[in-house]
């Protein structure tokens, strides 16, 4: 792809040079964690979470925002604008081509949520006695699915979305949806059973990071859902995508 | 031999016909109008000729190449500037050009265009921060940043103020004296008129005339008027017995002669035999402004 290491870089400086953006995106579910961490019932073991702390039962929720805000809410956005002011259409007039500046941002959207993620996990640990994954594997399993199930949706909606503010609206409700039903809104032990399950199969699969972060293998239900959701999406974000 | 031919292209969009028959062909360093009012088929045509489109029916021929077939080699070549085509907030002007010369295989010095351009001051300005003329002096840097042959410009100055609209079409100029092909986009009669050699005009996705400004207008338009205060009583018929004169009427003490050709010329030697001073003269050419109207039946929007 002509062009594609210079974009990277030029979007990668202007990435970290949007420093709020970059904070909230990457600390916030840090943040939050911190917050909670610091209350110190939370950190006892509680039979109602199998013997672990409430920290340790909320975290894989934390990591749902993590994937959500790159996801649903930055990756659409970006995409959006660069067509709505014509970015994509005038690199189309250059040897370089604008599906080059997509992959770009594919790749820092990437980079944040792995940032993000890591940065929670290693605080966690630190901080708050969190255990690392217990299940590597699934683990990482789990993640790469679920973030890729995310930053699928993400690109259908900047692929159908004409403007801005269309991406904003398509993205809203999508945002809530998969923040409710990941347990970031409501801890899960908190809501009726049934919509806790239903969380199990929204991306990016809450329940799976939960089961690979304390110890069992996740379902491979759970994960062939999240690869069907990454596939589905992406090919139809691939064949409705508009450069201008 | 023509550097652009565009033989019987038709565009539609859906129902819409966008473009309907338009051939023209532009010259080797030339600076070539295309106009038209709104949604006449300007930017089709244009787009269609950078590849951006693949046009329904008829030709296109950029360099002796097709711009779909040969879209990568005539990427290299040809320059465009879009309408309203903005850039990301946090990109500064030097950024910006380094990237985009980074593309072509032959770029131009970045930072020696950025002094061309005058953006030499602002070359650490981040694109939010820089004025309309400054934005669209980028565009028109990132469109000439590959050293093309040839550069397609559309609405060059659509949204600046009168100088920065001034200052840009003397850099066109300039760009065009260094060998550059220059199709240009516009609807400013003025802009057309000052900086084109030959314009087409095009009008419901037609080619409506085709010839330089001044001889599109004296095609077109061909009357001139003389307004002029005489210094003693003059006999109408005077002026009327003249072969290049279509009317005289007066308004007030001031004479009005509408006529073509040498009018002015004729009118002032019959004055001159008959030792009267044209006091107040004046003449009244058409303009472009005038040509146009003529030929589509609609005002340029300005």
């Amino acid at each position: 792809m002509h062009g594609f290491r210079q974009i990277l870089r030029i979007e990668a400086r202007l990435y970290l040079r949007d420093r709020p953006t970059l904070l909230s995106t990457i600390g916030v579910p840090t943040l939050i964690l911190t917050v909670l961490g610091l209350i110190p019932a939370l950190r006892e073991p509680d039979p109602t979470f199998d013997g672990q702390t409430f920290v340790s039962y909320f975290a894989p929720s934390l990591l749902v925002v993590s994937l959500v805000v790159v996801g649903v809410n930055t990756l659409p956005a970006v995409l959006a604008t660069y067509r709505e002011r014509g970015v994509l259409r005038r690199l189309a007039t250059t040897p370089a081509h604008p599906a080059a500046l997509l992959a770009a941002q594919l790749v820092l959207a990437l980079a944040g949520i792995l940032a993000s993620a890591l940065l929670l996990i290693v605080v966690a640990r630190l901080a708050f006695g969190v255990p690392l994954p217990r299940h590597p594997l699934g683990f990482a399993l789990a993640f790469v699915l679920g973030t890729a199930a995310l930053l699928a949706l993400g690109l259908l909606v900047a692929a159908v979305a004409r403007t801005t503010k269309a991406a904003q609206a398509l993205a809203a409700p999508l945002f809530m949806v998969t923040m409710f039903f990941g347990g970031a809104y409501l801890p899960r032990f908190l809501l009726p059973d049934f919509v806790a399950r239903i969380g199990d199969y929204t991306p990016p699969g809450v329940q799976a990071l939960l089961d690979a972060w304390t110890g069992t293998s996740p379902q491979p239900l759970h994960l062939a859902i999240m690869a069907v959701i990454a596939v589905v999406a992406g090919a139809s974000a691939a064949k409705l995508f508009r450069w201008e | 031999m023509p550097v652009i031919e565009v033989t019987h292209l038709k565009k539609r969009y859906g129902d819409l016909v966008a473009v309907d028959d338009v051939s023209l062909a532009v010259e080797a360093g030339e600076i070539f109008g295309v106009l038209g009012p709104n949604g006449a088929g300007k930017t089709t045509t244009v787009e269609c000729v950078a590849g951006l489109r693949v046009p329904d029916g008829g030709g296109v021929s950029v360099l002796g190449l097709d711009p779909r077939r040969d879209a990568a080699q005539l990427r290299q070549r040809v320059g465009v500037q879009l309408q309203e085509s903005q850039l990301p907030d946090r990109l500064r002007v030097a950024e910006a050009l380094e990237l985009y010369a980074s593309f072509y295989r032959n770029p131009a010095d970045p930072a020696a265009l950025i002094d061309k351009l005058g953006l030499g001051e602002k070359r650490n300005t981040s694109y939010k921060k820089l004025s309309g003329g400054q934005k669209q002096r980028l565009s028109i840097a990132l469109a000439l940043v590959g050293n093309p042959e040839i550069a397609i410009l559309d609405e060059l100055t659509t949204g600046l103020d009168p100088q920065a609209r001034r200052d840009t079409w003397g850099l066109i100029e300039q760009v065009r004296d260094s060998g550059v092909t220059i199709v240009l986009v516009t609807h400013f009669m003025e802009e057309a008129e000052r900086l084109c050699d030959r314009v087409a005009v095009i009008d419901r996705g037609r080619v409506v005339a085709l010839d330089s400004p001044a001889g599109l207008v004296s095609t077109v338009a061909p009357e001139q008027r003389i307004r002029f205060r005489p210094s003693a009583p003059i006999d109408d018929r005077l002026l009327t017995d003249l072969p290049e004169v279509t009317d005289v009427h007066r308004t007030g003490s001031q004479v009005v002669v509408t006529g073509t050709g040498e009018v002015l010329h004729a009118v002032t030697s019959v004055l001159a035999r008959h030792q009267i001073v044209a006091a107040d003269l004046r003449l009244e050419q058409s303009t472009l402004d005038d040509a146009f109207v003529e030929l589509t039946g609609r005002r340029p929007a300005n």
